[in-house]
């Protein structure tokens, strides 16, 4: 008896939404091994990863919170990968965005500045982020550089570029010398949805932007035209599609969204300019966005539950010692198991109880 | 080596294979329906069936390439559960698929390692296989890089390979669809030497004379089903078609009395660098195509057809836009989409991948050329309802057979994914149709339904260019024949006036006398 890999005709559309499920499944299972081995109750573990921070107001707000640039980040990454781009930068647009629509917080600082300053944030913010996308975008059509690479080696740049700005020119003078600029405005903060909560507006644009790609994706000729392209390129251009053309696009759009969840971070929950503004928001959304299977409404939810490890996470670190580099491990593991789920969208296992003779050579 | 059987005599021994009761079921749609078939040593044994009667689904649950749903498989007089095609192999069955399995840039020898399932080394594997080639009559260099290749010559890659595991069984699944007839020729002397090895074929084909010539034993299975096992040599072709369809299949009539009209193609000395390495050569290639007209361009495939269509649809642009003119207007620059707009359109060889992306819908897959120019996207949203209703409008016209309304295009069979292609073409009304292969893999009655469709349009004032390897196509339905030769095309004689000997010479290189044919002088 033994278990065969089989290639399925049509590809199951029953094991591609059960497919996420499996993978978090095996996830939880390989964590409890993990748990065990650090000398850690699994079970308690578990429970403060994934119970304890679903049963309090806070937290729950917490999980929205953070899920809002994960889920931005990744609606605009599921649109490079359907069409065959692969951003892995997300993280350095996502800076970028921050630092751009920070120069306008920073430069009206206390002067009188009216209440076109956090539009004109996220404007600047959105535009930075796809311009600093397009450099990658733009070296893969022109010259054809890995994207995967440049995009990559950009995030450095803008890790750099920003711990330079708050530790020079935009350092607060009565910071005490920490890096960080001053705290923001009110005009130049993203407004809370509940008075002394921490929900604010982002969720709501995040929600919106979730919203549009499923339109786009699902009813627009566009949406077609970055399906095909990733799907079969060569139909696409028989179709009278440009791939590079949308490599352009979906790397400007992924480069919007990154930096305008970038400055929403930063002019909402953070309140100021600082390093250390993205626990890897940039590279947990690829992993949202495969675990969403490149849907907006999946990806929603994948990124409410990602969010939910970050909390997790941290609650296990306070009350059970758990290293928050855990979050990362089981982020990591998620996506090993994400991708291997898929391959059963494709093949199917098959056990074969086997009455083989050995007919080699014979005859 | 195997014992030579006599063939002819059934007396007694018992087969090497035998399914039965095989069935195979897609959701509620039966592919194969409770099939009971034996195939014995030393004969060559045909699969007849129209498109979509379940042919490929049943040689691919033989080559445990899918599971049957229910009913049993026997091998040399014992049931067996195969795992899997390298079980298959294992046991002795061999399969050479339609569709190539071989890397472009990879040699023959290191394809053909590629294929096996054994542990030798590449120096045995080597010598093996030029043993192999040497016996049967299939050279083949070993050191030459597949691209270099001809079609003929690939399947000999394929043919080889399959030989090399020494099977008392290979299953051929339209082997001859792509070959020229000379090459079609070469195959039956290698399968008739396989026979006399004492070794079993079975062999899939539209090509009735063909199988008439070749085989012992036809089995003709229709929507599903077997309807019958026949000695193929006491059948006359008609009566094999008719089994095959369950009617007669009607004949292809040119309405009486076309008219040209203007010129509605034109191609005005184009010449073009091959796109990739391994491309040909354009070079001063011209003709005018009226409406009403069929012209058709004969040829040895590999001798820039691909390159002449990509030039003609637009997925390459010349530099000179006048080179070609689609409806008096200037095209060579336009894209694929703005030569739709002018009312053209373009159905291209190869059905998965080119024509159609395989994992999406029928309803994605009319989206994908019709867009442009019909009336499918309203202010950049897709109309859903309009894509659904071309699908519905091509099944319809042209009897398409699938499991479902919307299926993806990769689940329908080969013939079926070419009627709606055709389909989705011809329902825009084009002024300008460009078609490579229209019936490659298409049963008879798809065939002359696809050729009328084609005759039909040009009855209604379209400009047809058709490429095609099958001569008998060419002629049954063109008006003019231009040969392609080395990038090059000759002058366009009328049908009329052609025979097969004069486009046998220009197929491979000859020039007729130079007052008839100024272009033709390939080399
Ligand atoms: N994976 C699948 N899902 C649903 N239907 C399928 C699938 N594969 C094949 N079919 C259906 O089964 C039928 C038989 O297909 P098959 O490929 O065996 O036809 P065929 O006889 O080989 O035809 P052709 O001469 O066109 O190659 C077709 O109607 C096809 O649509
Ligand atoms: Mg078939």
């Amino acid at each position: 008896m033994h278990l065969v890999l089989e290639k399925r005709a049509e590809r199951s559309g029953t094991i591609a939404l059960v497919s996420p499920l499996i993978a978090i499944g095996l996830t939880l299972l390989t964590m409890v091994i993990l748990f065990a081995i650090l000398g850690k109750n699994p079970l308690l573990a578990l429970d403060a990863y994934f119970i304890a921070p679903l049963t309090d107001g806070y937290s729950l707000q917490e999980i929205a919170v953070k899920a809002t640039p994960l889920v931005m980040i990744a609606i605009g990454l599921s649109l490079c990968y359907l069409a065959n781009a692969w951003n892995i930068g997300a993280e350095g647009q996502f800076l970028i965005g921050a630092v751009a629509g920070s120069w306008i917080a920073v430069k009206t600082q206390g002067t009188d500045a009216g209440a076109w300053v956090l539009p004109a944030m996220l404007l600047l913010a959105a535009v930075a982020g796809a311009l600093y996308a397009l450099i990658p975008a733009i070296c893969k059509v022109r010259f054809g550089a890995s994207e995967i690479l440049t995009s990559l080696m950009l995030v450095y740049i803008a890790d750099l570029s920003l711990d330079y700005l708050v530790r020079g020119p935009w350092r607060d003078p009565h910071g005490f010398n920490f890096p960080t600029t001053a705290e923001f405005d009110p005009v130049a903060t993203v407004p809370l949805l509940i008075e002394g909560g921490r929900l604010h507006l982002g969720s709501i644009i995040a929600l919106l932007v979730v919203a549009a790609a499923a339109i786009l994706l699902g009813r627009t000729i566009k949406g077609f035209e970055i399906r095909v392209v990733g799907a079969a390129p060569r139909a696409a251009r028989f179709g009278g599609f440009n791939a590079n053309q949308l490599v352009i696009l979906t790397f400007a759009v992924s480069g919007a969204l990154a930096g305008l969840a970038g400055i929403i971070e930063v002019a909402g929950p953070v309140g100021h300019l600082q390093p250390g503004i993205s626990p890897g928001y940039g590279f947990t959304a690829i992993i949202v966005a495969f675990l969403g299977r490149l849907n907006p409404v999946g990806i929603l939810i994948a990124g409410l539950f990602l969010a939910l490890t970050f909390i997790g996470g941290e609650q296990a670190q306070i009350a059970m010692k758990i290293p928050l580099d855990v979050t990362k491990v089981f982020q990591g593991i998620l996506l090993f198991y994400v991708l291997a789920c898929d391959s059963l969208i494709l093949y199917r296992f098959r056990l074969v109880f086997s009455n083989r003779q050995v007919t080699r050579g014979a005859g | 080596m195997l014992d030579p059987t006599p063939n002819g005599l059934h007396s007694g021994e018992p087969p090497l294979l035998q399914t039965r009761g095989l069935t195979k079921r897609y959701g509620d749609f039966v592919a194969n329906d409770s099939i009971d078939i034996e195939i014995r040593p030393g004969e060559i044994h045909a699969l007849l069936g129209e498109n979509g009667a379940g042919k490929s689904t049943l040689v691919k649950a033989i080559y445990g390439l899918i599971q049957p749903s229910a009913g049993e498989i026997s091998w040399q007089g014992r049931p067996i559960v195969l795992s899997g095609p390298s079980d298959a192999r294992r046991r002795g069955i061999g399969m050479v698929f339609q569709h190539f399995s071989l890397f472009d840039n990879l040699t023959v020898a290191e394809n053909v390692a590629l294929g096996l399932d054994g542990s030798e080394s590449f120096k045995d594997m080597s010598a093996r296989l030029a043993q192999v080639s040497k016996t049967y009559g299939l050279p083949l260099d070993p050191k030459r890089e597949v691209w270099q290749l001809s079609v003929g010559e690939r399947q000999r890659i394929e043919i080889v390979r399959a030989l090399m595991q020494d099977p008392k069984f290979l299953i051929l699944d339209e082997p001859t669809a792509v070959l020229t007839p000379q090459e079609a020729d070469q195959l039956s002397i290698v399968l008739e030497r396989l026979k006399a090895e004492g070794r079993a074929i079975l062999y899939i084909s539209h090509k009735l004379d063909e199988v008439k010539r070749l085989c012992d034993t036809a089995t003709i299975l229709r929507a599903g089903k077997k309807v019958a096992t026949r000695n193929p040599r006491l059948e006359t072709a008609a009566s094999l078609a008719r089994m095959m369809v369950g009617s007669e299949i009607k004949e292809v009539r040119a309405a009486a009395g076309r008219q040209t009209t203007v010129p509605r193609l034109v191609v005005n000395d184009l010449s073009l660098a091959p796109a990739e390495a391994h491309g040909v050569r354009l070079e001063h290639v011209s003709f005018e195509l009226k409406g009403g007209e069929i012209l058709g361009i004969a040829g040895v495939a590999g001798n820039g057809q691909d390159e002449l269509f990509a030039a003609l649809s637009g997925e390459r642009l010349s530099k000179d836009p006048g080179a070609v003119v689609i409806e008096g207007i200037a095209a060579g620059h336009l894209s694929i989409t703005g030569r739709r707009k002018l009312g053209a359109a373009f159905v291209p060889e190869e059905r998965l991948g080119h024509g159609t992306a395989p994992r999406m819908k029928l309803s994605e897959n009319a989206l994908l050329t019709g867009h442009a120019a019909s009336r499918m996207v309203r202010h950049g949203f897709i109309d859903t309802a309009a894509t659904l209703k071309t699908v519905d409008t091509a099944t319809e016209t042209f009897d398409v057979r699938k499991a479902k309304r919307d299926p993806e295009a990769a689940s329908l069979s080969g013939g079926n994914l070419q009627k709606f292609i055709v389909g989705r073409e011809i329902l825009r009304n084009p002024a300008v149709l460009v078609v490579s292969q229209p019936t490659w893999g298409v049963d008879a009655g798809a065939a002359a339904v696809i050729r009328q469709a084609l005759l039909d349009l040009a009855t209604e004032g379209a400009a047809v260019l058709v490429t095609s390897q099958d001569l008998d196509e060419l002629v049954e339905i063109t008006d003019r024949i231009a040969v392609m030769f080395h990038g090059r095309l000759s002058v366009p004689l009328p049908t009329r006036e052609t025979t097969r000997e004069k486009l046998g010479l220009l197929m491979g290189g000859s020039s007729l006398e130079p007052k008839e044919a100024v272009h033709a002088s390939g080399a």
